[in-house]
């Protein structure tokens, strides 16, 4: 049994298969009627929060930073793609990417100055400045009346399963090449070791830069998919609890792994629905859960490993991290 | 005019001595366990809830005094026994897990009292409250009361940490939370201590912020948790001088925002001006960087 | 031959403590130098200010002639000045060629967009670097622990491993702060073989901080002694150990271990 799973772990062929697969059932569910809306809704948002979890890991599991504000990226994204699809873009089939592009863009361009700040601070104090800018996004948000301020947009629906799990794909994609390269090693060398990081020569403030922006980009993107799926958008969708729920995803599922965001995720969104019953009590079970499992398994249920398909195949013989 | 700007800082006291109370408990702990306990701003929003209970559910009507007393105990030993359970076994494992587990018990917490209450509750008067006018200016006697109150204790809290044991205890822990052990003094008594007295702190302030402004619901303690703690991190978290600087700063920067601004525009002036403070003096106005033996 | 590192009146006050006070120091290109000095003297201050972790409150610092004073640790790392520390700070999550390749990887070129999309570049610089820290791990006995854990090691693999790690980088300088720490006599002798043969094999000059004394005397070519912060003696070894000053400052002499 063992080596059967080894050589399933080592087949270079399943991620690529598994992906054409997942995209030709999506495909199919968007021409077939395989799924009622109701499902195709909740694939849609566990696929919007694999790409939250996968973003938020880089800067929290990957560099060992604590950004709570992630949803503010989100916020950014969802409200420049419903600005895009609303008021400026007809209608065409290359309206949600280009949404999505452009709500990535306005994310990432906001984290950069977030690095920038990330230089002189870190740890508790770094998360202070995410939460400060959390509120100042949601609170400008709420200010500016030609996104309806508190009351909110309602941009088209137009994200679909095929789109979600494209962008899932491609944020995945993404974020495994650039942690398997000289940055994600400077990624974790800064989360090791900031100081040792500087002696060996590691660029820092490169890494710095290049973990925010691409971890907002991509919460911009899932923000515009949010959008572009629950056609009501207002500025409380996006605060402290949505912060609060993506961080408990990602510990979930475990730090500074891709498999543990995917995990992460989806025991995440389908406990909140199975547990839909069972109303407001859910966030009472859910983080009980949380609680329990940080007792017995502090870094999440994949913390610090990876899906050996996710490994670039030289690592594959690696020992396992403890 | 001047009238005005008066009456606008007596408002901003008696906010910022409520969020300078909750800041003092996350102050408090961490400077002995250098851990961001997120259940705090919950046990704050207990506070309240349980001066509800005991003022409404008690079929004997008890003076304010005592009331505040019973909610500062039961939220104190609340505070106590989450550390019991919750943190204290993650002494030893990565900080952030401590932290998750703490945002984790104040979720529980949150969502077990929203479960119950899902609609604001009123806090009923407990205290007649007289309008004194003085000079053109209105103050209410129970504004007086909970800047008193609030004062009282941090007074309270400071004789406690510079005349007592438990106080120079506390401050050893949290220059040196290694060597302290060998010393002779029972660290998790210490700490236990301190989850008390923070927690109590934290269930006064939801008490005091119930009687300033009576509608009380489940979520507050995430919105005033959060920002109590900004402010203590802007005075230097660990410091309890920090701790109350911030909060009457925090609170003055949300009154006047209010009083001379449009008040949509509250929160961003207050969090704005928290950052550029920050971007400024990162390690808050009274802290200091932690030092790292290169 | 010339100097490749110079300190001219070097101050360092924390508050008001002072730290290093008036410090000259001129180190010769392919020397070995020693720092040495009672604990307290202000060595690893000094190792600190060179690499850029602490700024210099007066004074300044030449490498190859020019001024470093205030860089930040990584350009000065850049630049060509490899350390280790004293009290190892190796990534201890990461294994041995992880270790060695994070600090080879500022020979790397890729761009981010070249590694994320990965482009050939991408594939060519990352099997250079796999082969070329594999090849550096080699002489020191550690290609074949080369994906076990770094924090696995024993104590002496992870101080070899340091400086292992530091060569990566391609310095002209290597500062090894306390390198025979922890260890016997036996041990120190292979230490000192091998730092002669890592100083003629790689073209460096070393600066070493220590206080195993037979080490310093049979491997240095000049020595430095601080005490309180300030130097109190320059010169071989033989001049150093009839010093009076600093004999009376390690109180009768150096130590045999």
């Amino acid at each position: 049994m063992k080596r059967l799973l080894d050589s399933v772990a080592r087949c270079r062929w399943a991620l690529p298969a598994l992906v054409a697969a997942g995209f030709a059932y999506a495909l199919a569910c968007e021409y077939f009627p395989i799924l009622n809306d109701y499902s195709e809704v909740v694939l849609v948002t566990v696929g919007i929060n694999i790409i939250l979890c996968a973003s938020l890991n880089l800067v929290n599991g990957y560099m060992g930073e604590f950004s709570v504000g992630h949803a503010g990226f989100m916020a950014l994204g969802a409200y420049a793609s419903a600005i895009m699809t609303t008021k400026w873009l007809p209608a065409s089939f290359f309206e949600l990417p280009l949404g999505v592009l452009f709500g990535g863009g306005v994310a990432a361009l906001v984290g950069f100055p977030l690095a920038l700040l990330s230089f002189k601070t870190r740890g508790d104090y770094l998360a202070i400045i995410t939460l400060a800018f959390l509120m100042i996004v949601k609170s400008a948000i709420e200010n500016i009346s030609y996104v309806g301020g508190p009351r909110g947009m309602t941009p088209p629906v137009l994200t679909t399963l095929p789109w979600t799990f494209f962008w899932v794909v491609v944020t995945l994609w993404v974020i495994r090449n650039l942690v398997y390269s000289k940055f994600g090693r400077a990624i974790t060398a800064i989360r090791e070791d900031e100081i040792a990081a500087n002696a060996m020569g590691v660029r820092v403030r490169e890494a710095k830069i290049l973990a925010f922006v691409t971890s907002s980009f991509f919460g911009g993107v899932a923000g515009a998919l949010y959008a572009q799926v629950n056609f009501f958008i207002d500025p409380k969708s996006f605060d402290i609890v949505k912060s609060t729920e993506i961080l408990v995803m990602v510990y979930l599922g475990g730090i500074a792994s891709l498999g543990g965001s995917i995990i992460g995720a989806v025991i995440f969104t389908v406990l909140l629905q199975v547990l839909q019953p069972l109303g407001t009590w859910r966030m009472v079970i859910l983080p009980l859960i949380l609680v329990l499992l940080m007792l017995f398994r502090p870094r999440g249920i994949m913390g610090m490993r990876e899906l050996p398909w996710f490994l670039p195949a030289r690592e594959l013989f690696k020992r396992p991290k403890p | 005019m001047i009238f005005y700007l008066a009456q606008q800082t007596i408002n901003a006291l008696q906010l910022g001595s409520i969020y300078a109370l909750i800041a003092l408990g996350y102050s408090m702990v961490y400077g002995v366990l250098v851990m961001i306990n997120f259940a705090h701003g919950d046990l704050f929003m207990l506070g309240a809830f349980a001066c509800l209970l005991l003022a409404v559910l008690l079929p004997v009507h008890l003076p304010f005094v005592v009331i505040l007393l019973l909610v500062m105990v039961v939220i104190g030993l609340l505070g106590a026994l989450i550390e019991r359970i919750a943190y204290r076994p993650l002494r030893d494992a990565p900080r952030v897990s401590a932290i998750i587990t703490a945002l984790g018990c104040g979720l529980v917490i949150e969502n077990t009292t929203l479960s119950l209450s899902p609609y604001p509750q009123f806090l009923p008067t407990l205290f007649a409250s007289k309008t004194l006018s003085y000079a053109g200016l209105t103050v209410t006697t129970l504004q007086i009361l909970i800047i008193g109150v609030a004062l009282g204790l941090m007074v309270g809290l400071d004789l406690l940490i510079r005349k007592t044991g438990f106080g120079m205890a506390m401050r050893a822990i949290s220059f040196d939370a290694r060597t302290v052990p060998l010393m002779g003094i029972p660290v998790n008594r210490m700490i236990s201590l301190t989850f008390f007295v923070g927690a109590g702190l934290g269930g006064a302030a939801g008490m005091l912020y119930g009687l300033a402004y009576p509608q009380i619901s489940a979520t507050m303690g995430v919105l005033i948790g959060w920002k109590a703690f900004i402010a203590a991190v802007i005075g230097g978290i660990g410091s309890i001088r920090g701790a109350v600087l911030g909060g009457f700063i925090l609170g003055g920067v949300e009154v006047m925002a209010v009083a001379y601004l449009p008040s949509t525009y509250r929160d961003l002036i207050s969090y704005s001006l928290l950052l550029a403070i920050l971007v400024f003096k990162p390690y808050g106005l009274l802290g200091q960087p932690p030092n790292q033996k290169v | 031959m010339s100097a490749i590192l110079e300190i001219h009146h070097l101050t360092k006050r924390f508050g008001g403590l002072c730290a290093i006070s008036n410090c000259d120091v001129k180190v010769e290109a392919g020397h070995t130098h020693g720092i040495i000095g009672p604990n307290g003297a202000g060595k690893t201050t000094l190792f600190n200010l060179i690499t850029g972790i602490y700024k210099p409150t007066e004074g300044d610092i030449q490498f190859r002639g020019e001024s470093i004073s205030g860089f930040r640790p990584g350009r000065i790392a850049l630049k060509g000045v490899g350390r280790t520390f004293q009290n190892i700070r190796l990534l201890k999550s990461q294994t041995v060629l992880e270790n060695v390749r994070i600090a080879f990887d500022s020979q790397l070129h890729y761009s981010p967009l070249e590694a994320m999309l990965r482009l050939s570049r991408f594939g060519r610089d990352e099997k250079n670097s796999v082969a070329a820290c594999l090849e550096l791990l080699e002489p020191f006995g550690l290609a074949d622990l080369a994906h076990d854990l770094a924090g696995d090691l024993p104590y002496g693999s992870q101080r070899k491993l340091e400086i292992a790690r530091a060569l990566a980088l391609k310095p002209d300088i290597l500062l090894l702060d306390e390198p025979a720490a922890g260890m016997n006599t036996g041990e120190t002798a292979d230490l000192t073989e091998f730092l002669r043969w890592v100083r003629d094999h790689f073209q460096l000059t070393l600066v070493l901080i220590e206080h195993h004394m037979h080490l310093v005397m049979n491997l240095c070519d000049r020595i430095t002694v601080l005490d309180f912060g300030q130097t109190i003696a320059e010169g071989t070894p033989e001049e150093v150990r009839a010093n009076p000053r600093v004999i009376e400052a390690y109180l009768g002499g150096a130590e045999d271990e």
